[in-house]
């Protein structure tokens, strides 16, 4: 049987790195091991929805197999809600499937147009980090598509190594065909939000040390702008899930329903100018003076998790040279004054994030490469402008003293050096990988430009 | 709630038509070649829609198991009230413009293997008086081209064979519809360049479902391909055989 591929310049969500792939789109599970056994002297990669930001889901010159058509559901238990699924399967599909039954994702990133099985090689954390971890913790099982072409399950009892080898793997030791997901029991399709805005950074950080415990998500947005007194003053927002009779009373009979949003498309690329330090600066203090301190807000799940989705294509508000979104966490100890060397560093060289997010973490999933640790995460959006990368290359060095590490899942542009600094379990990983890959068919851009194979 | 066979079932296409009769409630008997693909389609429709579905092996090249196919199918489901033709292959068109085996087997798949399936069922439908009969032929048997003509004269036949099926059963209660999709964002156009009015099988599935309900006899889904055939069927032979389509 042929396979035919389109040649396709593409990018991760923030439209840089650019590079020319060729892309399968297999429609049928035998399709894929086919796929694999072809001939691509650069490899072949995985790749979901294209939400990875950097060059995680890029391979350039070589095959890359878009998982999107392998999307069914396999088995769902309505007792116990687990559910199997194909790896190709989104996170919107799920819950448009299983909210109304009463049953939402135990952890969930930023957007749902993601695939299941990226969230798997990404090890994807939430607002609930600090209690409930990344996903690989409900994550049951797993059965992958090796590049021999053999199929094997893998999960905490089976195939232990390759498992936790897989979680955070980003896709590079086989290919997730199916994944078993425990799902969670909700309420409803509401959240019940508490506001806390806050004067400066001392004052954020206490706010979430006292209150993260009694709430399972939690999050704040920074103004990065603000400096002096004002430095890292925000706004928190704690979260949980409603119960029926927390809703107005409209939505009382029939707490599931959402009504459907509007969702807009950014149709063109914003031009540069328009995000500049004085753009930034009113959109920071209008963002800050709209959320006051207030409790018990009610809001559906989609405007507390995915706030961006329903703008499609947002990513294109960054202009043409596209963005990247620097994601660090740094441990605990020393954490406030680490995360204000970060924030000072990036206001003294005049680099300003367009959005910076704030959140702790709890415990790691085990997974190799896994990005969470206890501490401190950070966001930071920035526009690609002429000499933005030595900017991030000093912040880099301030996470590496300080014991943390950089989001693969967001990365474009980490030193190979600093990555296996950072990534103490990076020879176990490459271990497994050697054992179910020894020829290195599974590739990737960022594979290839973080070493991941070396030995440094 | 109706009782509908759906032949060819692994295709995107078969996938989202399944999904709209299952979204009405109705019973479906999914088959097709590859069985462990067929029962993916078929978990995902019971959890997706409580729907009540069967599944069965079903091979259109090879003729002689056809009826005893349907009587499985018979014997499963208690009935038939309508089929859904949705099985179809591109695969070896490049060899089949010289070489016989590879011609033989998209016409098997394509024209024989269909007319002989609904043949078989069309029996059982004209018996009971009621029912309706679709066959996904293609927008590519209204005129025979240097690009595909081993896959478009298959399909061309096929559209014929409907279209007498239709005029015989049309007094006997039995509804004949013809689906003629265009251009589908399936693996058949994936990588085969930019073409025009690519539609999404969701899009396809969800118009040609709505066509049988309808009861028409020939829908072009999306209808846009309706003018564009009827633009490329009036071009003079004489001009035609100059164009490179």
């Amino acid at each position: 049987m042929s396979t035919f591929f389109l040649q396709k310049e593409i990018t991760g969500w923030g439209r840089f790195p650019r590079a020319r792939c060729h892309l399968y789109r297999p429609e049928r599970v035998r399709e894929v091991a086919q796929t694999l056994q072809g001939e691509e002297p650069a490899g072949f990669l995985p790749r979901g929805l294209g939400r990875a930001y950097g060059d995680a889901g890029l391979n350039s010159e070589g095959g890359v197999i878009l998982m999107e058509r392998l999307d069914r559901f396999l088995a769902f238990d309505a007792e116990t809600g687990v559910l199997r699924c194909e790896g190709g399967t989104s996170l919107a599909d799920i819950i448009r499937t299983f909210l109304p039954r009463g049953w939402f994702l135990p952890v969930t990133p930023g957007t749902k147009f993601c695939t299941v099985g990226a969230c798997v090689a990404c090890d994807v954390h939430g607002k609930n980090h600090h209690h409930e971890g990344s996903i690989g913790n409900f994550v049951r099982q797993l059965l992958l598509l090796l590049p021999s072409g053999e199929s094997v399950r893998c999960s905490r009892e089976q195939n232990v190594d390759l498992f936790f080898a897989t979680l955070g793997g980003m896709g590079l030791t086989g290919i997730v065909l199916e994944v078993e997901l425990q799902l969670r029991r909700v309420q409803s399709a509401y959240i019940v939000v508490d506001y806390v805005r806050t004067r400066n950074l001392d004052e954020t950080l206490q706010t979430f040390h006292e209150r993260d415990a009694r709430y399972p998500y939690s999050v704040a947005w920074l103004d990065c702008v603000a400096s002096g007194r004002d430095f890292g003053k925000g706004v928190l927002m704690f979260g949980r899930h409603a119960s029926p009779d927390e809703l107005p009373i409209p939505h009382r009979h029939s707490p599931f329903t959402v009504r459907a949003k509007r969702t807009k498309t950014l149709p063109f690329d914003l031009p540069e100018f328009v995000l500049n330090p004085l753009s930034l600066r009113a959109f920071n203090s209008m963002y800050y003076r709209a959320h006051p301190t207030r409790d018990g807000v009610v809001t559906d799940y989609d405007t507390y998790f995915y706030p961006l989705d329903s703008i499609l294509q947002w990513n294109r508000a960054y202009g043409k040279r596209g963005f990247v979104q620097w994601q660090c966490v740094l441990p605990y100890e020393n954490g406030v004054r680490n995360l204000a060397r970060i924030l000072e560093t990036a206001q003294a060289r005049r680099t300003y994030p367009f959005l910076s997010v704030l959140k702790r973490m709890g415990e790691p999933s085990g997974g190799l490469l896994s990005f969470p640790m206890p501490g401190y995460t950070l966001a930071l959006d920035f526009p690609v402008r002429d000499g933005l990368f030595a900017v991030l290359d000093a912040l880099d060095s301030i996470v590496s003293e300080a014991g943390g590490r950089l989001y693969l899942a967001k990365d474009a542009r980490m030193s190979a050096e600093t990555f296996h600094l950072t990534y103490p379990q990076l020879s176990r990983w490459q271990a497994v990988k050697a054992q179910v890959d020894p020829k290195g068919r599974l590739q990737s851009d960022m594979a290839r430009r973080l070493r991941l194979l070396e030995v440094l | 709630m109706r009782h509908v066979l759906l032949v060819g079932a692994t295709s995107p296409l078969a996938r989202y038509m399944a999904y709209e009769f299952a979204r009405l409630g109705d019973t479906l008997f999914l088959a097709g070649r590859d069985l462990e693909e067929v029962e993916r389609v078929a978990s995902d429709l019971r959890i997706r829609f409580g729907a009540t579905v069967y599944t069965g092996r079903f091979d259109a090249a090879a003729i002689e198991e056809h009826e005893a196919f349907v009587q499985n199918v018979l014997r499963t489901m208690g009935e038939i009230e309508g089929v859904v033709w949705v099985a179809g292959t591109m695969d070896g068109l490049e060899a089949a413009f010289r070489q016989p085996s590879a011609l033989k087997r998209l016409i098997e798949v394509n024209f024989t293997g269909a007319a002989s399936l609904l043949t078989l069922v069309a029996g059982v439908l004209e018996e009971r008086g009621k029912g309706f009969i679709a066959g996904v032929s293609s927008v590519a048997g209204d005129r025979g081209r240097g690009q595909n003509y081993p896959y478009g004269s298959a399909k061309g036949g096929f559209s014929l064979f409907l279209q007498g099926l239709r005029n015989r059963l049309s007094r006997k209660g039995v509804q004949v519809t013809t689906i003629k999709p265009g251009f589908v964002d399936t693996r058949m156009t994936w990588g085969r360049g930019k073409l025009p009015f690519l539609a999404s099988p969701q899009r396809v599935a969800r118009e040609s479902v709505q066509a049988i309900l309808k009861g028409k006899d020939i829908a072009y889904v999306p209808a846009v391909w309706w003018l564009i055939m009827l633009i490329i069927r009036s071009i003079p032979e004489r001009v035609f055989k100059k164009m490179n389509l």
